[in-house]
């Protein structure tokens, strides 16, 4: 095939680094914000120089959010609660999809793909009064079981296409030899499954973590159960924000799960575009 | 196939079974919801209790102006995000696409506005959108084109820029990636063909990768409209539907009627009319890919 020539290339290079300035503008921006000085910030017009950067914010932001720890852990036990109770409920689902027939298979799966079309911020009220009802509301449970909800339909949906590439005969061979199917499930679709469990836990995870927002904000005012977003908002509002720290304390809170994806990403991205690309 | 391995394959007892511990979950936590949804709305529920007044905050809402520009301006602003995203997620795509060096890691580089949560990536756009001491605007200061300071939030028509912009931020990274992964789907024996009988590559682009991605194209453009539709973080965290209403989409409304003036009745009549679109949205998405699918499976 044709090569590029370099004026080809210096075009293309230019334009991907247009493109990745509007994608990573904001990043860069907070993570220069974060090591300046409080000082330097507030001046206007913006001065895009600043002589004494540290990682003095690092450190101070512990004092300011005085539950950051605790936000920080909240985010990663609510996500992981999520991606754990997901799998739990979709791993039967998926897999009773992915090998067995019965009325009514693909009117549900429809059905799951149309639910996961509906957003959480339409839902509220009557979401109120279930969590209400239960009496979870400020607890984790509150942000756990709604949030449980809507991840559920697509991780059917990648699940069971996992499922779908385990060969039946292995499972079929067994089953005439006798073997149960709890023998089946614990000998043959679960060893040959872990790394599609792994990547719809991951989804799981990382969904459960971006969504920590508008049932954070609705469903529990009590700061010690807060995930990172909803508790650094709290301080948002006030007359003088403390701009390099919130930098700070964001970016500590979003690095293990960035640093998660950017190892996992080709698995995750693979399994999610199967779907759109299958031939 | 003998007696036992039908039955292994098809017990439909054991094959709900399995399905009902998520069916029970979503039937609690989203269609019972639904349905509790659409009741409110025939009522006027608010903090102090409840009455029925049957069609009485349709009427009011469909016959108030302020409600059917809300609805105008949904739309509009759907319109640009989506159309938006779409064009710069297929450029995108095509850059990320070429055979050159770097390019696995600006796959990398593209995907944090889609994973990091969104309230995170719009304090950044807050500190970016700062009148006084944001980026853009003393850009815009040093060069002149402003003459002082300048709230992008602050002001009707730059805040319903600012949030598309936004908005149009998280949304292309997913685009992108689903477009690069159509793109690479593509048979290379295709370009190879079209390469030997002298094809540019403007042709090869516009004769082969385009007709080939079209329906991931017309996918995600049905998708990131239902996405776009649900769009309430970056709205509410920028400018809460603001400036007097510039940014007051339909989600947007409704969460304003339901929760910040306590007027379930009212709020669940906007959310019922939410629910009608994204179903109408769906039923055409669904029906798109069941044609897709059927052009695969007999193609």
């Amino acid at each position: 095939m044709d090569k590029y020539s370099t004026i080809e290339k210096i075009f293309i290079y230019s334009a991907i680094f247009v493109f990745m300035t509007f994608i990573l503008l904001p990043f860069v921006e907070m993570f220069y914000a974060s090591l300046r000085p409080l000082d330097h910030l507030f001046r206007s017009p913006y001065q895009f120089y600043s002589d004494d950067l540290s990682f003095w914010a690092y450190r101070e932001m512990w004092n300011t959010v005085p539950l950051l720890g605790r936000y920080i852990f909240n985010s990663f036990f609510l996500a992981s609660s999520v991606a754990i109770l997901t799998l739990l409920f979709v791993i039967p689902a998926a897999y009773s999809y992915a090998r067995f027939s019965f009325p009514f298979k693909n009117t549900s799966l429809y059905i799951l793909l149309a639910i996961n079309m509906f957003s959480g911020a339409v839902l509220l009220i009557p979401l109120y009064k279930v969590l209400r009802t239960l009496g979870l509301l400020n607890s984790y449970q509150a942000m756990i079981v709604p949030g449980v909800a809507f991840l559920i339909p697509t991780s059917i949906w990648l699940l069971k296409s996992y499922f779908e590439k385990i060969p039946v005969d292995l499972e079929e061979a067994a089953f005439v030899d006798g073997a149960s199917r709890v023998q089946i499930l614990r000998h043959i679709i679960a060893p040959l499954s872990t790394p599609g469990l792994v990547v719809v836990g991951i989804y799981a995870f990382i969904g459960a973590y971006a969504q920590q927002f508008l049932f954070a904000i609705t469903f529990n005012q009590k700061k010690e159960f807060m995930p990172i977003p909803s508790g650094l908002y709290e301080f948002i509002g006030y007359q003088s924000v403390k701009w390099n720290e919130m930098m700070a304390a964001s970016l500590v809170g979003i690095a293990p799960v960035l640093i998660l994806f950017i190892f996992l990403q080709k698995y995750i991205v693979e399994g999610l575009t199967a779907g759109a690309v299958k031939n | 196939m003998n007696k036992k391995l039908r039955s292994f394959n098809s017990p439909t007892f054991l094959a709900y079974a399995l399905i009902a511990p998520a069916a029970i979950y979503i039937l609690l936590i989203v269609a019972w919801p639904v349905l509790e949804t659409i009741r409110l709305s025939f009522t006027n529920s608010s903090l102090a209790g409840e009455d029925y007044v049957g069609f009485e905050n349709y009427e009011k809402m469909l016959s108030s102006k302020k409600f059917n520009k809300i609805v105008t301006r949904t739309f509009v602003w759907m319109f640009f995000s989506v159309s938006l995203k779409l064009l710069i997620g297929l450029i995108g795509a095509i850059l990320l696409n070429a055979n050159l060096r770097g390019r696995s890691m600006f796959r990398v580089l593209i995907m944090p506005p889609w994973v990091v949560p969104i309230a995170i990536g719009m304090l950044g756009w807050l500190w970016l959108y700062n009148g006084y001491f944001g980026i853009i605007a003393g850009i815009g200061m040093h060069t002149g084109i402003l003459e002082g300071p300048y709230g992008f939030l602050a002001y009707k028509q730059s805040a319903f820029i600012s949030t598309v912009i936004s908005d149009v931020w998280v949304g292309t990274p997913m685009v992108t990636v689903f477009f690069l992964a159509a793109m690479q789907g593509v048979p290379k024996d295709l370009y190879e063909a079209a390469y030997c009988d002298g094809a540019s590559r403007w042709d090869r682009f516009f004769k082969i990768t385009l007709p080939q991605i079209t329906p991931v194209i017309i996918t995600m453009s049905i998708l990131s409209a239902i996405w776009t539709f649900n769009s309430f973080e970056i709205i509410w965290i920028l400018t809460e539907g603001g400036p007097r209403g510039a940014t007051t989409t339909l989600i947007i409304d409704t969460y304003k009627q339901a929760l910040g003036n306590y007027k379930f009745g009212r709020g669940a009549a906007r959310a019922v009319v939410v629910m009608v679109l994204l179903t109408l949205f769906a039923g055409f998405y669904l029906a798109l890919l069941a044609r897709i699918n059927k052009k695969i499976s007999h193609g």
